[in-house]
């Protein structure tokens, strides 16, 4: 049996159970399969109107729908789906009965348009709607299920119902690096002993009308709408923003002891997790690229391993001028002349980026590139930027012998956070 | 994992009732209470104090940044460095972990307002909730309203860069902060951690959120526990920071503790059940393990029932301990509530005293000697239970 410790002594963290939704699909098998195909799954919005927006195509899960389809039921779903995948493959615990504690990524929650109209509609046209005439309806109990609708603690509120976790469920926002904080928190409660397995959920709905807005007005996203599927182009020279999308990711983490003694079948190792925050700027990178170097480097170190262990990077890869630009600067300080050589690959190019959720899909993708030995491609890459000389896997996947795997996840308000995942321990 | 000792040696409080240590302990010793029932009539909330936020944040361009809730709790925060003795060390600030739980911001009241306005009458061509927000909202308005930009604000106002998590969830998210930042000190996981919450209470769009449950507390303040069979919690704006450090870090750097954390657990009571809280109470207290001969009680009872009234049931089983309510005091500061509880425990704890009663209903009692332990107990309106035990360091 291999060795339960890690270089530090910690009990070994390994993944046993794995769910997946994005625009691509529902499922490991169909996300994969479409992923390694370089299947885009950005499309036209057609969820809501999108006259007077700059941006029109998203990444929207369009398969899937909910009675209101607002943002925090299409969210609720989005994570059920993926955690009754992930529970399902694990095979751990009895229904309703997960054997750990939940940690929950998930968008900050907030009272949604459908929720002001529907009480501005029943206060009618004849006087003037502001929050004084609404807080005078909205007592009395008519409204009294919206309270429980926009709580943020209420998403990890019905995940904990549902699979039985245990304990005071931990819901976490770290922006674009939230998936990586969610994996973080559970790989450390096992590290210490607390828990032998945990569940940890990533889930984001955000594309409507204000979230587009609002990353639009901040210059954020792509607006190469004539072409959806090939609009988001990680480090291409005429990349030109991100594309906002959907999804969520769940993995069930366990320590390789527990996993071992229940004989359930492991899908990979996190190796180690490293994060170091951004004093900069609100919404940029510090020039001089140091957080994510030492974010990079606090991987390497968690993880008992060198640059020289790592053949394969999942990038955050945007898509913004900024982020790869700055995610270059960061992977080249660490790796030398290595980063001209190792496979660095975007899914966002094909899945657009799914924010809360994104660092826990990436992470799947990564341990499916462990499993299936085959790295995914950037698509969309036909015009490379000189400035960023990564081999991008461009276009087609690729075989490949891959032991380890980086994935990187940064985010507004200086979030910086990269895991190490490998196919056996370290 | 060998269990590491944790003291809390840094605290940052500003509320209704001021900012600071002293002032907050004056108050406290004067039964002061700043409850406003006319601002937002008819609901009563504890508006934040008036202070000059130049002293924490220097840049009126952060300032600017920001909404009220970031401006708060950056500024607990600057108070907390300040009270640990490492504002401007950048050595240790840049290896020190961040755990912030927290809301999100308000939302531009004129704008949300003018469009409601126009739909409802008539203005609904499609696109045209579009086109108001695209030329309306301010560009910078997300970033004042995303969960993750108070740590944000912190790291850029007052350079702590170690790590940087937020937790929401409302009150639960306050405990879990705490929990997680002990957690890993005391497993060697980390060093040194800036934890805490900031609530902005003065907001028409949070008492909406809480009106739909009927949960404010209307027309005329009163003591939290009494507050009649409806219940209801005041809202309260306030921020509170702690700087908490592994004792061997502290001691190397010739830092003096508060008190120290001892523990911090946290549970999520089934709640479709009667008297589940009030049964989790009691599996919590046996598992913080107070010695209820030298121990007293600081909760932050909300004043929401049924979970105020469970967690009263659960206090009666306890008669001997003394009890203070946060909330009567501050409102309910949300998030902030238990991180609030817990600094109030260590100041007091550093002060050699409890705070005097206040509460006519006599569930608040004199304590004649002084504790030196102090359960925390964090009992969520809708979720989430929590308790610490912080204790005296000799």
């Amino acid at each position: 049996m291999a060795n339960v410790r890690d270089h530090a002594g910690r009990p070994v963290v390994v993944v046993t159970g794995m769910g997946i939704v994005t625009s691509l699909g529902a499922g490991k098998a169909d996300n994969w399969s479409k992923l390694t195909a370089g299947e885009s799954g950005i499309r036209t919005i057609t969820r809501f109107p999108t006259d007077g927006l700059k941006t029109t195509m998203a990444g929207a899960i369009d398969f899937l729908t909910t009675e209101r389809n607002t943002a925090t039921d299409l969210s609720d779903l989005f994570a059920d789906l993926a955690t009754e995948e992930a529970v399902a493959e694990a095979g751990i615990g009895t229904k309703g009965n997960f054997p750990g504690p939940l940690f929950l990524a998930v968008a900050p929650v907030e009272m949604d348009w459908q929720m002001r109209d529907e009480i501005a509609s029943a206060l009618g046209p004849k006087t003037a709607i502001d929050y004084d005439a609404m807080l005078r309806l909205s007592g009395g109990g008519k409204y009294r299920d919206a309270h429980r609708r926009f709580l943020f603690g209420t998403a990890a509120d019905r995940l904990a119902d549902k699979y039985g976790t245990k304990g005071s469920p931990i819901s976490i926002s770290t922006a674009c690096a939230s998936g990586v904080s969610a994996i973080q928190l559970g790989v450390e409660a096992i590290r210490r002993g607390e828990t032998d397995a945990a569940l940890c959920v990533a889930t984001d709905s955000s594309v409507n009308a204000e979230a587009l807005i609002r990353f639009s007005l901040l210059s954020a996203l792509s607006t190469q709408n004539e072409t959806p599927h090939q609009a988001s182009k990680p480090f291409s020279k005429n990349r030109d923003g991100f594309v906002l999308a959907e999804g969520a990711g769940a993995l069930v983490l366990e320590s390789l002891e527990a996993a071992v003694a229940r004989g359930a079948k492991i899908l990979g190792v996190i190796a180690g997790c490293g994060e170091l925050a951004d004093s900069f700027h609100r919404t940029r990178s510090s020039p001089d690229g140091k957080p994510i170097i030492g974010c990079v480097r606090n991987a390497l170190s968690d993880a008992g391993m060198t640059p020289e262990q790592i053949d394969y990077i999942n990038a955050h890869g945007t898509s913004t001028p900024e982020n790869d630009k700055m995610e270059y600067l960061g992977i080249s300080t660490v790796f030398g002349e290595r980063a001209k050589q190792i496979p660095v690959s975007s899914n966002k190019s094909m899945i657009g980026h799914t924010l809360s959720a994104a660092g826990a899909v990436e992470a799947i993708f990564s341990l499916l590139t462990l499993e299936h030995q085959r790295i995914p491609p950037t698509i969309n890459y036909d015009v490379p930027d000189p400035a960023i000389p990564f081999d991008v896997v461009p276009n087609k996947a690729r075989d490949a012998r891959v032991t380890a795997a980086m994935s990187n996840s940064f985010g507004f308000g200086g979030q910086n956070a990269s895991m190490i995942m490998t196919r056996e321990p370290v | 994992m060998s269990d590491v000792e944790a003291w809390i040696t840094g605290i940052g409080l500003v509320s209704s009732l001021g900012e600071g240590l002293d002032s907050h302990w004056d108050a406290l010793q004067n039964g002061t209470i700043r409850a406003d029932d006319k601002t937002f009539a008819p609901y009563v909330v504890h508006p934040l104090a008036s202070l000059n936020f130049d002293q924490q944040i220097p840049k009126k361009g952060d300032q600017r940044q920001m909404e009220a809730w970031q401006r708060i709790g950056t500024y607990a925060a600057g108070l907390a460095l300040d009270s640990a003795g490492i504002k401007g060390n950048a050595d240790i600030l840049g290896r020190t972990d961040m755990i912030v739980a927290a809301g999100g911001g308000e939302r531009d009241l004129a704008v949300d307002s003018a469009i409601l306005t126009a739909k409802v009458q008539g203005n609904a061509a499609p696109g045209f909730l579009n086109e108001r927000l695209m030329g309306d909202l301010r560009p910078t308005l997300f970033l004042a309203q995303l969960s993750n930009l108070l740590a944000g604000n912190i790291s850029i106002v007052h350079g702590v860069t170690g790590s940087s998590r937020t937790f929401m969830g409302e009150e639960a998210a306050g405990i879990d902060a705490i929990r997680i930042a002990l957690a890993r000190i005391a497993s060697g996981q980390s060093d040194i951690a800036l934890v805490g919450a900031a609530h902005n209470g003065e907001r028409k769009d949070l008492l909406m959120l809480y009106e739909f449950g009927d949960f404010n507390l209307k027309d005329q303040f009163a003591p939290v526990w009494s507050r009649g069979p409806n219940g209801g919690f005041a809202l309260g704006s306030g921020g509170a920071f702690l700087v908490i450090e592994s004792r061997r870090h502290a001691e190397a750097r010739g830092a003096k503790p508060y008190a120290k954390l001892a523990k911090v657990v946290a549970d999520r009571a089934r709640r479709g059940t009667s008297g589940n809280i009030r049964e989790t109470l009691e599996t919590l207290w046996t598992q913080v393990g107070a010695d209820p001969s030298r121990s007293a009680i600081i909760t932050g009872a909300t004043g929401a029932e049924p979970a105020t009234g469970e967690e009263r049931a659960f206090l009666a089983n306890h008669a001997g301990t003394a009890v203070r309510a946060t909330a009567t005091r501050f409102g309910h500061t949300m998030e902030a509530q238990f991180p609030l509880g817990v600094a109030l425990a260590a100041l007091s704890l550093s002060r050699g005293a409890l705070f005097p009663p206040s509460d006519p209903s006599g569930t608040e009692i004199a304590q004649p000697s002084s504790p030196t332990q102090i359960v925390v107990v964090g009992t969520g309106h809708w979720r989430g239970e929590g308790m610490a035990l912080v204790e005296a360091v000799k």
